[in-house]
């Protein structure tokens, strides 16, 4: 289809560099006119794209892609589930900074890419899924396998697109890849009708986009920029409050630079574990339902918030009305619909991490009043660290402490690992009591809070880095969802570790049973205690990887270390916990961030002084 | 709340409607009127929404629209300083008995028939909707037997086109 480019189009063109440059590859290729199907001209867009890896399962309305693919330099992971694939981009997205690939045929195939693009829409991860469609004229006629995918996916992708012409393809799989990595980055749908891949068409390289409604916003408005340093320099008890985002534009570096000029406390979300060490002194660690009390304090009595690439999202603010109720926001997203959302932004700055950043760097030092050091606000900050660290007890019962294990996989494997994680205790645990000090090292599901996400995740990550050792910290629970994809990792050879930390039941909501619904356990028991069914051992060693187990605490370091001398071979540890260890601190769901309990009954004292 | 009359242009492609108008039910937001056509551009395609809304989520609106992919433009337009239309179709009971007085009040609202039968007559209407809310209830003592009516469109006043003229981008 060619149709004469509009001024906005014109006015936005990238350059073949800057698609390279956006799906992750070296250099810019040139191909073309080449006679070839849909099918040949998807492939090669991704050659041309640098893609290295995809994940999937091939089916009716994808097998034209398929043949292709069969020859290309782009490696394909046969997965089990869609699912896994589709967490599987996910993982790798994340570890690498690169566009995750997941392939799925129409209908159920394309169905099951739901949840993991659902969790990356959630958590702005850059994933490309392609899907088979049922061809041209059965659309909308309820064919065998027919799904609306692109109906399905419209609310949980940042774009997607069907696929009408195969003349098309190169230009829309490039866009698909220029809108998952750029701006704020996100999932993209490409699906394409089998007669589209049959039909013979001609492939050239590089194509020109064609997204005129595309304009994302890099560079922060410079008075926004200067408003932002003096508030910066007039604040008594400032906090930067550090969000994914800061991962995503790679603007670590600068975050510590900004935060030791200034000398202002960091609190870094869930998503954002990684950016800034948890070894510095300047690090309060998480804020949150299960943040550290400094961390949350510090939030709620803030006269100024720096907001760098997060939200505001409710399992950071608590009760929204009452959040951090003195504090003047700063609040910069690449996103313009995240500034104002939840809470309204004094200074909004619409720009990359990186760029903010670096600007804010040059305003602050440019201050003629300069950085505060703040110390009364670090005196009570401190204080309160040293009165309420993260910590927990020992189980009364005999039981092994979930919290030890997990600790002591932090310990032995370091943080130059990276560590994945399912949903529930056993992620919150990972994410108090790891120690993380590099950026890409923690990949989880923070807004989706996917079940199920550590095993494929792991397998993704493993793929994109293959020489940094991985280690799923899951569940009992998650690791039933997903672990089929175990069978894929042993046969790729895709070595990773699983640390199923088994406490027989759905242990974050049988927290909540005991905390909120007087004890009544409504089928939170699994069973993997009880009647070790399944046996993770033997499941492990069915699916062609090395299981462990480990039950009491003077295994665990031994058994970590067995498991660090494998590198042939998958290895799963049962990791047999105690059910009663609970998370803390919490704030209950709905409630202040003032309300937070250090430990069940135990309500952390401030001082109320003036500040 | 206070009614806002957004004009959004839009690549005039499959599937781009479905994402506007989803956007407004995933996130809230109440539509009070939506009318979609070509413009002068065949390319692109002008959807004009009626919101009620107050102003900090009316902000939301407008920023989750520009975020959808196909969206090239947003403008809100001021009621004073824009033309606002509907068309309303309206069938009315109207025997020989009623039928003189049924004209007047066609003729009153400068509207006019467009169908005649025995004991009805078809009538059509052009204009804000407070004219056209006026029409239906000087009408509707004969006995309205079916009305249509399309969503609003507007166009800005004076020689500056929306597509010359500054978008409307939040923060």
């Amino acid at each position: 289809m060619t149709r004469p480019p509009t001024p906005e189009t014109l006015a936005h063109r990238p350059s073949p560099a800057t698609v390279a440059a956006a799906a992750g590859q070296h250099g810019a290729v040139v191909t073309g006119p080449v006679a070839t199907t849909g099918a040949g001209s998807l492939v090669r867009s991704l050659e041309a794209l640098g893609v290295e890896v995809a994940f999937g399962i091939p089916g009716g309305t994808i097998l034209p892609a398929y043949d292709p693919l069969y020859d290309s330099k782009v490696r394909h992971i046969l997965v089990r589930h869609e699912q896994g694939a589709g967490h599987a981009a996910t993982g790798y997205a994340q570890a690498t900074g690169r566009v995750g690939v997941c392939i799925a045929t129409s209908g159920p195939g394309a169905t099951n890419l739901v949840t993991p693009i659902a969790d990356a829409y959630m958590d702005s991860v850059p994933i490309v899924a392609i899907t088979g469609q049922v061809s041209r004229p059965a659309i909308g006629t309820d064919a065998f396998q027919e799904a609306d995918i692109q109906g399905i996916t419209l609310p949980i992708t940042k774009h997607n697109f069907l696929i009408q012409s195969p003349d098309d393809i190169p230009r829309i799989v490039a866009e698909a890849f220029h809108l998952a990595a750029t701006g704020r980055p996100g999932p993209v749908l490409v699906d394409i009708p089998k007669d589209v891949q049959q039909a013979p068409t001609t492939f050239a390289w590089p194509p020109t986009l064609d997204l005129p409604g595309y304009r994302p916003t890099l560079h922060p408005h410079g008075k926004q920029i200067r408003e932002a340093a003096r508030l910066i320099a007039g604040a008594k008890r400032p906090v930067l409050y550090v969000g994914g985002g800061v991962l995503k534009a790679g603007a670590t570096e600068g975050l510590r630079k900004l935060a030791e000029m200034t000398g202002m406390p960091v609190v870094t979300t869930l998503m954002a574990l990684g950016s800034f060490p948890d070894s510095h002194p300047q690090h309060l660690g998480m804020p949150g339902m299960h943040g550290t009390v400094p961390a949350v304090y510090a939030l709620q009595k803030s006269d100024l918030l720096v907001v760098l690439g997060a939200r505001f999202d409710d399992r950071v603010t608590g009760k929204l009305d009452s959040f951090a109720p003195d504090a003047k926001i700063v609040h910069a997203d690449i996103d313009p619909a995240e500034i104002g959302k939840n809470r309204h932004a004094d200074v909004p700055i619409v720009g990359d991490a990186r760029h903010v950043i670096d600007e804010l760097i040059a305003a602050v030092s440019g201050n003629a009043t300069g950085a505060g050091s703040y110390p009364a606000w670090w005196k009570t900050l401190n204080d309160l660290q040293e009165r309420y660290p993260l910590g927990y007890d020992e189980p009364t019962d005999g039981t092994l402490s979930p919290q030890y294990v997990i600790e002591r996989i932090g310990k032995l494997v370091g943080p130059d690992a990276i560590y994945t994680a399912g949903v529930g205790q056993h992620q919150m645990w990972a994410s108090q009591f790891i120690s993380f000090e590099n950026p890409g090292t923690w990949l989880n599901s923070g807004g989706a809070g996917t079940m199920g996400y550590a095993v494929p995740a792991a397998m993704g990550a493993k793929v994109g880095r293959p020489d940094v050792a991985v280690w799923a910290i899951d569940g009992d629970g998650c690791f039933q969802m997903t672990n089929q994809e175990l069978a894929t990792c042993a046969l790729e050879g895709i070595p990773v570790k699983i640390a199923v930390i088994n406490n027989g039941n759905l242990g974050m909501v049988r927290q909540w049973q005991t905390l909120f619904y007087q004890g009544r356990y409504s089928n939170t028991e699994l069973g993997t205690h009880k009647h070790r069914i399944p046996d993770f051992v033997k499941l492990a060693e069915a699916l062609g990887c090395i299981g462990l187990r480990c039950e009491s605490k003077d295994d665990v370091d031994k058994t970590i270390k067995a498991a660090m001398e494998i590198n042939d071979a998958p290895v799963v540890i049962d990791f047999t916990v105690g059910k009663d260890a609970m998370v803390w601190p919490m704030v209950a769901a709905g409630t202040s961030n003032d309300e937070i309990m250090f430990a069940r009954d135990v309500r952390p004292t401030f001082e109320e002084d003036d500040l | 709340m206070t009614m806002h009359t957004l004009s959004v242009l839009v690549e005039n492609k499959p599937s781009v409607l479905a994402r506007v108008s989803g956007l407004f039910s995933r996130r809230g937001f109440n539509i009070d009127s939506l009318a979609v056509g070509e413009t002068e551009n065949p390319e692109v395609s002008r959807i004009t929404i009626v919101v009620n809304a107050d102003s900090s989520p009316l902000e939301q609106v407008t920023k989750q629209l520009n975020k959808l992919v196909n969206v090239l433009k947003i403008v809100e337009l001021d009621p004073q300083q824009s033309v606002q239309r509907e068309l309303l179709l309206v069938k009315v009971r109207a025997d020989r008995a009623q039928r003189a007085q049924v004209l007047e009040t066609v003729e009153l609202f400068r509207a006019k028939v467009i169908d005649v039968a025995p004991d009805t007559l078809t009538i059509e209407a052009t204009g804000n909707p407070d004219k056209l809310d006026a029409l239906l209830r000087d009408l509707e003592p004969y006995g309205i037997k079916e009305m249509v009516q399309s969503g609003l469109v507007a166009i800005g006043r004076g020689s500056r086109s929306i597509t010359t003229g500054p978008a409307l981008r939040a923060a």
